[in-house]
């Protein structure tokens, strides 16, 4: 820590296409004028449309131009994290928001936007309101919601359910019932990339939701004490662990990735029926599936309710945007620029239109009328619908906790799912990090 | 340097060149090892999220790491990882490494190929092993064996079964290289000796080899208990820890209490027990093996 400041500076000092040092005054740079520095995903195609986006500012702005730099996903994560630590963090944030986003507020390295959105309504009420729910810490907005939305999907293979001659479940008793029959017809019921952790997460996500309502795991983000020794989240728990004990998911779904796709192509090969994804699958099924998508095997469906449960089947969970904060130590002229950003070409038309082309659904109301000439309008409908009709977009609860408390979740779920923990215990070791 | 006029003055002058040599060394070591780690030792006694200020918490984490039952765990995980694989390694290596010493071209051209997985980065062989164990589309399913068709990396004691047989896979052949070399080491003598007295393969190999590689063993062993401590890479992209917990070793528990749970303090503290352990480790070894490692047997022969 304290060899690594000057060093960095000594770096930043000498290095003329470097990141630019925040705090620095950096009017230089060759009649350039100022630039503010944007750090973004790697991952094709959203980087297209990302760095498009840019560019089209950089033309329209050549005297606040942003200076983009591309990373992979997770050294993303972790690069982001040490960059702000050492208070060298790009002028723009991106992030999902949530308890991350918290983090950070905490540590007083994002600016506060709350002012800046009343003054300008415009930007803020093209936006789904939805989306604000995870850039809001304690009442004040820290992040622009931008980007696409990505709810939580069934899909289905339609080719497995025709072998079998059954119908798309309705409920989770339906679930149950189809599982024996995938079994007896050697198509595994459902794909699962568990070695991934949060993909297992997606389906108490939707048990809590389905049986008790959004506000069983509402009360443990707010901090309420047992909360999960609720019986609901006890009755979702033990829902999950009976699925696989009855052999719902693929046969060694502990050894499978979400990274390498592996689980997506489980039910494009037709080896699955279903499988409980993000919204993003969408579009790497139709370009790695073959016809898969494009002949119209695949299904798509909001998780059925369960028998007796009290939530709004409307109701999804998943990543309701994504987010852009402000670096709290990138110098006035910087800030102005990433504001311009956000207010005219963030999510412009133009890129409106572009993130529609990649087969996502972008956070800006009325997008739906960009959907007509898109080659896959259907699916863009009906996550739109999925969104203006849910009652609650639930964030991912890995995003929505904090780093620390979301760590231990997704190494007792996957405890959970191993059968080495009961969901008795699973309470027991959550309830310990409830706050945290 | 001036010409020497005494040989007092000489005998000094010299030894503080010597001493000068040090330094470049010594700089880096002080540098790269005791700040760090200084500073490792001081962040245990912080709480830090990675993110804002650093707070000072006096035991705080320490009371914190020693009560989680994961700790423990990780202890045994690591200790199992260390035990079984020089168990693995340590026959394997000690033989392969007898039948790359002997002179003839075939073990040469074998030699060069068992050395090929050293030089595979250890991200790199763990995502190639990840693919060919894929339960539905690696190595068994591709060729229809139902004996390689497992669920590896989701049995608790399969996945530690496979981490310890990739790093023997990757490590055998290094220290088959030690122990060649300390194969070639011993004196023909000994061994004509031995065929004097009319001594078989078995015998010679149990009497003359083994004995006098004792110092090898304890080189080669001192790598791969301490190296076996820093296992991180392979482990992180072959399981990341899992599934569970059941190979998450201490330097994986360090990194995801560090950078996945941006709890710096209880991450600190880890590391400064990892370091303990190999101190402890390197000091048992060096104990076993007598004073001096590079003490040589040959006088006698």
């Amino acid at each position: 820590m304290s060899m690594g400041l000057p060093l960095g500076a000594a770096l930043a000092a000498c290095g003329t296409s470097g990141p630019t040092r925040p705090g620095a005054t950096s009017t230089g740079g060759g009649g350039g004028g100022t630039t503010a520095t944007y750090w973004y995903l790697s991952t094709q195609p959203q980087e297209g449309v990302r760095t498009r986006t840019m560019e089209r500012f950089n033309k329209a702005n050549p005297n606040g131009r942003l200076v983009g730099t591309t990373f992979q996903n997770d050294a993303f994560k972790t690069k982001i994290k040490t960059a702000i630590g050492a208070g060298q963090a790009p002028t723009l944030i991106w992030g999902w928001g949530g308890g991350g986003l918290r983090s950070y507020v905490q540590a007083g390295q994002v600016e506060d936007l709350t002012s800046w959105f009343d003054q300008n309504p415009a930007v803020k009420d093209r936006l789904f309101p939805s989306s604000f729910g995870a850039a809001t810490i304690d009442g004040k907005i820290y992040a622009m919601p931008c980007e696409t939305m990505q709810p939580i999907v069934l899909y289905y293979d339609k080719r497995a359910f025709e072998k079998i001659k059954a119908e798309p479940p309705q409920s989770w008793g339906d679930i149950m019932a189809l599982v024996p029959k995938f079994n007896a017809a050697g198509i595994a019921p459902f794909s699962l990339g568990g070695q991934s952790r949060w993909t297992n997460m997606m389906w108490l996500e939707f048990l809590f939701d389905r049986i008790g309502g959004p506000e069983v795991f509402q009360a443990v983000f707010d901090a309420e004490k047992d909360a999960w020794s609720n019986p609901i989240a006890l009755d979702a728990l033990t829902k999950a662990q009976d699925l696989i004990k009855a052999d719902g998911f693929i046969k060694g779904f502990s050894s499978i990735t979400a990274d390498s796709n592996a689980d997506q192509a489980l039910l494009y090969t037709g080896k699955a029926a279903m499988m409980l994804h993000g919204g993003w699958t969408y579009g790497s099924m139709s370009t790695d599936g073959g016809d898969f998508v494009s002949g119209g095997n695949l299904g798509y469906m909001n998780f059925p309710p369960v028998e007796g449960g009290k939530g709004d089947p409307s109701n999804t969970v998943g990543n309701p945007g994504q987010y852009l904060s402000i670096s709290a130590k990138a110098t006035p002229e910087q800030k102005e620029i990433a504001k311009k950003f956000f207010a005219t070409e963030l999510m412009s038309d133009e890129s409106v239109k572009d993130w529609v082309g990649t087969g996502a659904v972008p956070i800006v109301k009325g997008a739906d009328a960009a959907f007509g000439s898109a080659k896959d309008a259907e699916f863009l409908k009906f996550v739109y619908g999925i969104a203006v009709n849910a009652k609650t977009f639930a964030q991912s609860w890995d995003q929505a906790l904090s780093p620390t408390a979301a760590e231990v979740l997704l190494d007792n779920i996957s405890k959970l799912f191993q059968l080495s923990i009961s969901p008795q215990q699973f309470a027991t070791n959550m309830n310990a990090v409830i706050g945290k | 340097m001036s010409a020497p006029a005494t040989s007092v003055p000489r005998g000094s002058a010299r030894r503080g060149s010597l001493a000068w040599l040090a330094v470049p060394a010594l700089l880096l070591f002080v540098c790269f090892g005791v700040i760090p780690l200084a500073g490792v030792l001081l962040l245990s006694f912080t709480s830090w999220d990675g993110l804002g200020d650093i707070h000072f918490a006096g035991l705080e984490s320490w009371q914190a790491i020693l009560a989680d039952p994961g700790l423990p765990h990780a202890l045994w995980v690591t200790f199992l990882v260390m035990a079984v694989s020089w168990a693995v390694q340590t026959p394997a290596s000690i033989l392969m490494g007898v039948f790359l010493a002997g002179s003839q071209r075939y073990r040469a051209v074998l030699a060069v190929l068992y050395f090929v997985p050293l030089l595979l980065s250890h991200a790199a062989v763990a995502i190639t092993y990840k693919a060919l164990l894929d339960p539905n589309f690696g190595l068994g399913p591709g060729l229809n064996l139902a004996l390689l068709t497992q669920d590896w990396l989701g049995r608790p004691w399969l996945a530690f079964g496979v981490v310890i047989f990739v790093v023997s896979w990757q490590f055998i052949p290094f220290h088959a290289l030690i122990y060649q070399g300390g194969v070639r080491q011993i004196p023909r003598s000994m061994y004509e000796a031995a065929e004097l007295d009319g001594a078989g393969r078995v015998r010679k190999f149990f009497s003359i080899t083994l004995p006098q590689l004792k110092y090898t063993i304890i080189t080669s062993s001192t790598l791969m208990v301490v190296g076996s401590l820093t296992f991180f890479d392979l482990i992180f992209v072959l399981t990341a820890g899992g599934p569970g917990d059941a190979t998450r070793v201490l330097a994986l528990d360090m990194y995801k209490r560090g950078f996945q749970a941006n709890l710096m303090g209880p991450a600190s503290a880890i590391a400064v027990i990892l370091v303990l352990v190999g101190l402890a480790l390197a000091l048992l070894l060096r104990r076993v093996g007598g004073r001096d490692a590079s003490h040589s047997q040959l006088e006698g022969a």
